[in-house]
């Protein structure tokens, strides 16, 4: 096949990427530079789309040989059943290696204490930096997108931690052309956004044009569910609903995957993936906006538990 | 359905960048773009609104849609370059919005290295200042294609035509004897909302696009077949399985022009001749591939190639040298000095070297030349020669961003020093179409 047949016509420069192209070009790039340039470095995979998206970006960079880094589950001990199903089959059937970080054993050996409103992404963070500090990571990938919130339009590709894990965004260094600069110290860690320049409706278009497999959670389908803040949430034994909430039966789905006491789902109809980027498209709310209530905690929650640790 | 998506699917991505200082209306204009082309969205508008409420401000404070940290909203500044991202039917865009303060130099040449597009804004009462004179400069530094030069607040003008007509005039003729390619001026009220994304029913004088128009159909890429081609080698793959046993690829980003199977090409800085035996386009075989594609590129013969080496068609690929002449802007807090040993970060390749001279140290204001500085502090823009422990196969980077740009590096802690860009300063300035030979001299620093 050759690629110059390929060309969209109409096209008025022959040369010119579609913008999924320079997204995917630009992906690609910087898996293969920390490659290139760290010795340990782990992706984080929650079976969320954007991590799944990033798995399937690292395939295509190494083909034909494996990926070679290793996976990294922080485990909130709140997960959608699916998707841990899904997380567990793609690890096999790509015959990688998964590390899981677990919130419930940071409970449960008293490191850790269950937050009064029951939410545990902000509890992520310490098992995440012990990790990542017990296994010698340098590079961390991450699925954060500049656009789903006001603090990560601030992140750096590389963003450098120290051996906090913290993150300083007054001491970030400026990112000049694709010179990406990922020295570090002994203890620090860099923080790797592959897809930083990706919006929601760019991982779900690639997700289609790649023909990419989902957790079913994404798609419209019944669940029960019971309003929280203005948000439907799964009724599960995680600690919801409480006496007061009614759980219902609706047609929902997800726009984002994370911990369950906190992520909402959204009413919908969209059972395929063309009628999940037509609503994404048309729709007036943001990811975050619509689905997560951590970020709605403060004006600057996302940037408070960044400077902590968290992604 | 499948038309919206096929639709979406098809466009290309446009990366640009926005100067100016901090009265020019800079941030209206972002607001305007992003709000008229209806990518703010309900809930952004509501956090925005409560934010501006609890201040006790009236109207929604548009700036706070802009200032992500904590600082900036509480000191109502710009800290940092942020990254902003916009659609419409025919483009994607990426937008980087460099706060138009002090430290302006290191933050538009941050947002103007990976930017096809400058939009340069002027306040149409005040005209060409000499902070438009250092956008330009910086845009012509950095070689970023296209300029767009906005007269803004043309509503406090009366709409004036002779206005406009003069600052454009002075602004085309400064810019492009720096060497700017290409500069399209366009008269604008961000406020009002006169040619940004809607056309001005005040300027029936004018008969170009709007902003967002002429962003939709700017060229994003060079006509590449021009370009010298240039293939930094990332990554070696070599799966090693039973199926795969005897592949060998070389990973990495095609950084200009285009390969083809079958082309004879040298490995930098060794030397080595080979062809190309195949191009793995992520998965796919095809026969060319181009700037600014990730592939792997198989070779003929089994010679020794490795991450940082160059790839180059045979009689056209860099000289290779361990003295580099270039341009940099300082952008770290501690200085740049002679005799100072860093860290030099070339596409792939990091090697030790050492600053041999500073000969000069450029005043943006007025383009006037620093002889012998000694050091260079954040945000001066200056000539270093730099000498490095292994040869380079550099460009100069009139002739490619990718490969004739470099990192200068503490090795002590991994602070970016300083944005390098080898060869000559100011580009495309001839005898013929500078405005006085002194001038041209001043330039040449």
């Amino acid at each position: 096949m050759s690629s110059v047949a390929t060309v969209p016509e109409g096209t008025v420069n022959p040369y010119a990427l579609s913008h999924l192209d320079s997204l995917e070009s630009e992906a690609v790039h910087i898996f293969r530079e920390v490659a290139g340039e760290f010795e340990r470095p782990v992706i984080l995979f929650s079976g969320g789309k954007d991590s799944i998206l990033m798995l399937h970006l690292a395939l295509k960079a190494f083909a034909p040989a494996p990926v070679p880094f290793t996976l990294l589950h922080v485990d909130t001990g709140h997960n959608f059943p699916e998707v841990l199903d899904y997380r567990d089959r793609t690890v096999e059937k790509h015959g990688l290696r998964l590390h899981v970080a677990s919130v419930q054993e940071y409970i449960d050996a008293g490191k850790l204490r269950e937050r009064p409103d029951g939410t545990r992404n902000p509890l992520q963070t310490v098992p995440l930096t012990e990790a990542i500090q017990q296994h010698r990571f340098d590079a961390v990938f991450g699925g954060g997108r500049r656009d789903e919130e006001k603090a990560r339009a601030k992140e750096r590709v590389f963003s450098l931690r120290d051996e906090f894990s913290q993150w300083d965004p007054r001491r970030q260094r400026p990112e000049l052309w694709q010179l990406y600069n990922g020295r570090h110290a002994p203890g620090e860690h860099v923080r790797v956004f592959p897809i930083s320049n990706w919006t929601e409706l760019d991982v779900w278009q690639y997700i289609e044009r790649e023909g990419i497999e989902l957790p079913e959670i994404y798609f419209a389908h019944e669940r029960e569910v019971f309003s929280r803040s203005g948000m439907w949430l799964t009724a599960g034994d995680w600690g919801g609903p409480k006496d007061h909430e009614k759980v219902e039966t609706r047609q929902v789905r997800y726009r984002t995957v994370g911990d369950m006491s906190c992520t909402g789902a959204v009413d919908s109809d969209a059972t395929t993936l063309d009628a999940v980027i037509t609503e994404i498209a048309a729709s007036r709310l943001t990811e975050r906006g619509a689905t997560r209530a951590d970020d709605k905690m403060s004006e600057a929650a996302m940037e408070d538990r960044k400077r902590e640790g968290y992604f | 359905m499948t038309t919206t998506t096929e639709q979406l699917s098809d466009t290309t991505l446009l990366r640009f960048a926005t100067a100016g200082s901090v009265d020019d209306g800079k941030s209206t204009l972002v607001g305007r773009l992003l709000h008229d082309s209806k990518s703010v969205l309900t809930d952004q508008l509501e956090a925005v609104a409560l934010a501006s409420s609890n201040r006790g401000q009236e109207a929604p404070d548009l700036a706070l849609l802009t200032d992500g940290l904590r600082a900036e909203r509480e000191q109502g500044i710009t800290i940092d370059v942020a990254y902003r991202y916009f659609a419409t039917p025919r483009r994607r865009f990426i937008l980087a919005d460099t706060p138009g303060h002090v430290q302006y130099t290191r933050n538009m040449v941050t947002g103007a290295s990976t930017a096809e597009l400058a939009v340069v804004l002027v306040d149409a009462r005040n005209g060409v200042v000499e902070q438009t004179r250092r956008h330009a400069a910086v845009a012509a530094l950095l070689r970023v294609p296209h300029v767009v030069l906005a007269v803004n607040k043309m509503d406090l003008v009366d709409y004036a035509e002779p206005v406009f007509a003069a600052i454009a005039e002075e602004f085309t003729a400064y810019a492009a004897s720096l060497g700017v390619p290409e500069i399209t001026a366009i008269p604008i009220s961000a406020l009002a909302g006169d040619n940004v994304v809607e056309p001005s029913a005040h300027m029936d004088w004018y008969g170009g696009p709007t902003v967002l128009e002429h962003l939709e159909t700017v060229p994003v890429s060079h006509d590449l077949t021009e370009c010298h081609a240039r293939f930094p080698v990332q990554y070696v793959i070599r799966p090693q399985t039973a199926e795969h046993r005897d592949y060998r690829g070389y990973a990495g980003q095609i950084a200009a022009g285009v390969f083809r199977v079958g082309e004879s090409v040298s490995v930098l800085p060794s030397g080595r001749t080979t062809t190309i035996e195949g191009i793995d386009a992520l998965g796919e075989s095809v026969d060319a591939a181009w700037a600014p594609q990730s592939v792997t590129i198989r070779l003929a013969d089994d010679i020794d190639v490795s991450r940082g080496d160059l790839i180059a068609p045979v009689g056209d690929a860099p000289a290779v040298t361990q003295d580099v002449e270039a341009t940099v802007c300082h952008v770290a807090d501690r200085p740049l000095a002679v005799g100072q040993r860093v860290l030099l970060k070339h596409t792939t390749r990091t090697v030790k070297a050492i600053v041999k001279d500073i000969p000069s140290r450029l005043t943006l204001d007025d383009l006037s030349q620093h002889p012998a500085p000694g050091q260079l502090v954040a945000n001066d823009i200056g000539r270093v020669v730099v000498r490095t422990a292994e040869p380079l196969a550099l460009d100069a980077y009139a002739d490619s961003r990718r490969t004739g740009s470099f990192l200068l590096i503490d090795p002590a802690d991994g602070t970016t020093l300083s944005a390098g860009m080898a060869g000559a300063s100011f580009g495309a300035v001839t005898e013929a179409d500078a405005d006085s030979a002194a001038q041209d001299a001043e330039w040449d620093f």
